[in-house]
């Protein structure tokens, strides 16, 4: 089985980490991981601006890029929803690259539902008995319907999953939301980072990273204990990394 | 009402700080969600429901004209006048002039969103007509000369100290003084002073839910039945609604009807549902000598097969705002006009431009939120892009977004040179992170780092990771 590695912007330059124990948990399964060389970013963020332009450069980019896998994987329900769901509709008055981004969309998948689908709960080989808070990102819940899969390869680690108030209010990131509207998205973010604290979790794992570092940043500023990784993270184990926002020292 | 949405950050700043606001939104919205959650859990065909809903809605859309001509038929085979408006102007003239050949003195006012979009009361007080609202929401804004803040709940910015010393200042002379501290004090008071006005009032204006095509009736729900009052006491009655209200059948009204209670304030079925088909008939007990419709369209007809077109949809339950986390956050008259939350985000610029609108469809962060709950399966995220799309290719968006978004893009657009820059940027962070994981202040970065630390680069670029590897 080939699968091919749709890695993400913020994975690439925040936290490589989350690519690696992507590809380790992937290889595990069997694959074969290919990281195709001219992606950069699923075109997100134009996208959402009304810079319907060069998101579709964006795409058709990545559409060639990913052209002839048989599995396309993403360690984020955003990026991955973005490929699923906005992709055909950009390209809804294109029938040639519609069909083409439609044949991308079912191949495409959430690196978690991705892995609970090939039995991935069989061959993790750490545990981690500590408790965990579990945040959907919007894209995962909404766009993706995502939730059980994480939650069952969480099980499968061994760890105590806690419940946290109001769990499917978004974070307040929201891409370029979080710097154009920065009160609100503070506010949001400051009550989904009190609703985790106060849950006692000792890890809050997500398979968002947008999500993690606006919520990690929050956290790290009320200097709560909690400690942030991305789900992919904690399933090849998190001895020894520092969680995200914690210095090498902790 | 002079709109402020183009000011909506800074009104957003303000009701992030006024303590009192956030107490009055931190109580309604947990309510407003509970309520819905628990009647739609009860009710395992809602989404069937919901489908059936829609389906309605958009059959109706495809015939507008259909049903608003047969609308006008069985309304005047009822002995009921229709008034077309085709502006707000032209709505509140209409209405102006059967107050004025009425000899009005008193307009009684259920409560319309319709008579917000088309500001009535100011047009009625202009006229010199003493308008005297009688839901109890509408009734605590008008004396302390607000608009509202949602659209079933105008008073829900609120708090029942502020309501109870509103009506001490406006009800109380001096010395006479009653206790109005719980929910049924603040009630009975408005009551004791309301019901001398219904009684007095010449015309009744209400708005309408549903307009039935197949009956000519007019359907409003209310919880207090003050629409039934208004409506059947005075001489004179007016319906205010807009062209999207239509609805072919009965049957259809009930299906809207139970989709419509659940999602706005989780009731089966609200208090009160009236239906209203023409002036007082001989053999009835009651009811007003002259029924009149006024019908606006303000736009509305020109989003037909539009890219907005699925807006047409909305029925007002306000559930996209209860479960909004930027207008749970902010209220609704940060929005700046009548209509708050993703459906205001989508309808005001569409009412009063895009240029006054601008910030509105961008201060959300799409999280579906409003989408899910939404009865008629309104896309108000791909809406709201649609907005934003616009506002771009019109060149709203401001010089310095524009400018940084087609840096990236440029980036973006370019692998081999992205990878380059991509690569001097994390390097360059996590060097200056210094082993300490994060930032708490970086310059460029102080609208992140003002509530949140920024987490550092782990060091390289993943793909230049991956390269080194031996698999590159
Ligand atoms: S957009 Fe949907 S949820 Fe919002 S008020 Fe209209 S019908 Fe209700």
């Amino acid at each position: 089985m080939r699968v091919a590695l749709f890695v993400t912007c913020l994975v690439d330059l925040f936290r490589p980490g989350v690519g690696f124990a992507a590809v380790r948990l992937l290889e595990r399964l069997g694959a074969e991981v290919v990281v195709p060389p001219e992606q950069t970013c699923c075109g997100q963020p134009a996208y959402n601006s009304g810079d319907f332009a060069n998101a579709r450069a964006i795409a058709r980019q990545v559409l060639d890029a990913f052209d002839g896998y048989a599995h396309v994987v993403v360690p984020s329900g955003s990026c991955a929803g973005m490929l699923v769901r906005h992709y055909p509709e950009l390209f809804r008055d294109e029938p040639e690259t519609l069909a083409r981004a439609e044949a991308l969309a079912a191949r495409t998948r959430e690196l978690s539902a991705f892995l609970a689908e090939h039995g991935s709960a069989d061959t993790l080989d750490v545990r981690f008995a500590g408790r965990v808070a579990m945040h959907d990102s919007c894209s995962a819940r909404r766009e993706l319907g995502i939730g059980a899969a994480p939650r069952a390869l969480l099980d499968a680690l061994g760890a105590a999953r806690v419940e946290f108030e109001d769990a499917e209010a978004c974070c307040g990131f929201g891409g370029t939301f979080c710097v154009k509207y920065p009160d609100v998205s503070a506010r949001m973010v400051s009550d989904k980072a009190h609703a985790v604290t106060a849950s006692g979790a000792d890890v809050l794992v997500s398979g968002d990273l947008g999500c993690l570092l606006n919520i990690a940043g929050r956290l790290k500023r009320m200097d709560s204990p909690v400690r942030v990784y991305h789900l992919a993270e904690l399933l090849v184990g998190i001895d020894g990394v520092p969680g995200i926002g914690d210095g090498d020292t902790r | 009402m002079k709109p402020t949405s183009h000011a909506f950050a800074d009104n957003a700043h303000r009701a992030l700080d006024d303590a009192t606001l956030q107490q009055a939104l931190a109580k309604a919205g947990v309510g407003f969600v509970a309520k819905r959650r628990a009647a739609v859990a009860e009710l395992p065909e809602f989404d069937a429901l919901r489908q059936a809903g829609r389906a309605i809605k958009d059959h109706t859309l495809a015939h507008l004209d259909h049903y608003l001509l047969r609308f006008e038929e069985t309304l005047q085979a009822a002995g009921g006048q229709l008034h077309w408006a085709e502006t707000p102007d032209a709505a509140c003239a209409a209405v102006l002039e059967i107050c004025r050949d009425a000899g009005a003195s008193i307009v009684a006012k259920g409560k319309s969103m319709v008579g917000e979009e088309i500001a009535l009361n100011d047009a009625l007080e202009g006229a010199g007509f003493e308008v005297v609202e009688t839901d109890l929401g509408e009734y605590i804004i008008q004396i302390a000369h607000e608009p509202p803040s949602h659209i079933i709940a105008p008073a829900v910015h609120k708090t029942r100290a502020q309501i109870a010393a509103l009506f001490e200042a406006h009800h109380r002379q001096p010395g006479l003084a009653r206790p109005l501290e719980s929910v049924p004090q603040i009630v009975d008071e408005a009551r004791e002073v309301l019901r001398e006005k219904f009684l007095s009032a010449d015309v009744g204006i209400t708005g309408a839910n549903f307009l039935i095509a197949e009956t000519g009736s007019t359907v409003i729900v209310t919880n207090e039945g003050n629409g039934d009052l208004s409506a059947t006491l005075p001489r004179v009655h007016i319906v205010l609604a807009s062209i999207e209200k239509v609805v072919p059948n009965l049957e259809d009204a009930s299906v809207l009807l139970r989709l419509l209670a659940r999602s706005a304030t989780g009731q089966e079925i609200t208090s009160y549902t009236s239906f209203f088909t023409g002036p007082r008939r001989s053999e009835d007990p009651d009811g007003p000598e002259e029924f009149h419709v006024v019908l606006l369209d303000n736009g509305r007809s020109r989003l037909l097969g539009g890219a907005f077109h699925d807006m047409l949809r909305c029925i007002r339950c306000g559930a996209c705002l209860n479960h909004c986390p930027v207008y749970g956050a902010v209220g609704g008259h940060a929005y700046g006009w009548v209509y708050p939350g993703p459906m205001g985000a989508v309808l005001t610029p569409l009412m009063v431009g895009l240029e006054e609108g601008a910030p509105l469809p961008n201060a959300s962060t799409l999280c579906g939120r409003c989408e899910e709950v939404c009865p008629m399966a309104i896309p108000l995220p791909k809406l709201l892009r649609e907005h934003r799309r616009q506002e771009f290719d019109r060149g709203l968006v401001a010089g310095r977004s524009r400018w940084a978004l087609a840096a990236w893009a440029f980036l973006a657009r370019r692998p081999a040179l992205y990878r380059l820059a991509s690569r001097a940027g994390a390097r360059l962070l996590h060097k200056l992170s210094r082993g300490r994981g994060r930032f708490a202040k970086l310059p460029l970065a102080q609208a992140w780092t003002a509530a949140r630390d920024l987490p550092a680069p782990q060091g390289d670029t993943f793909m230049a990771q991956w390269r080194r590897s031996k698999r590159g």
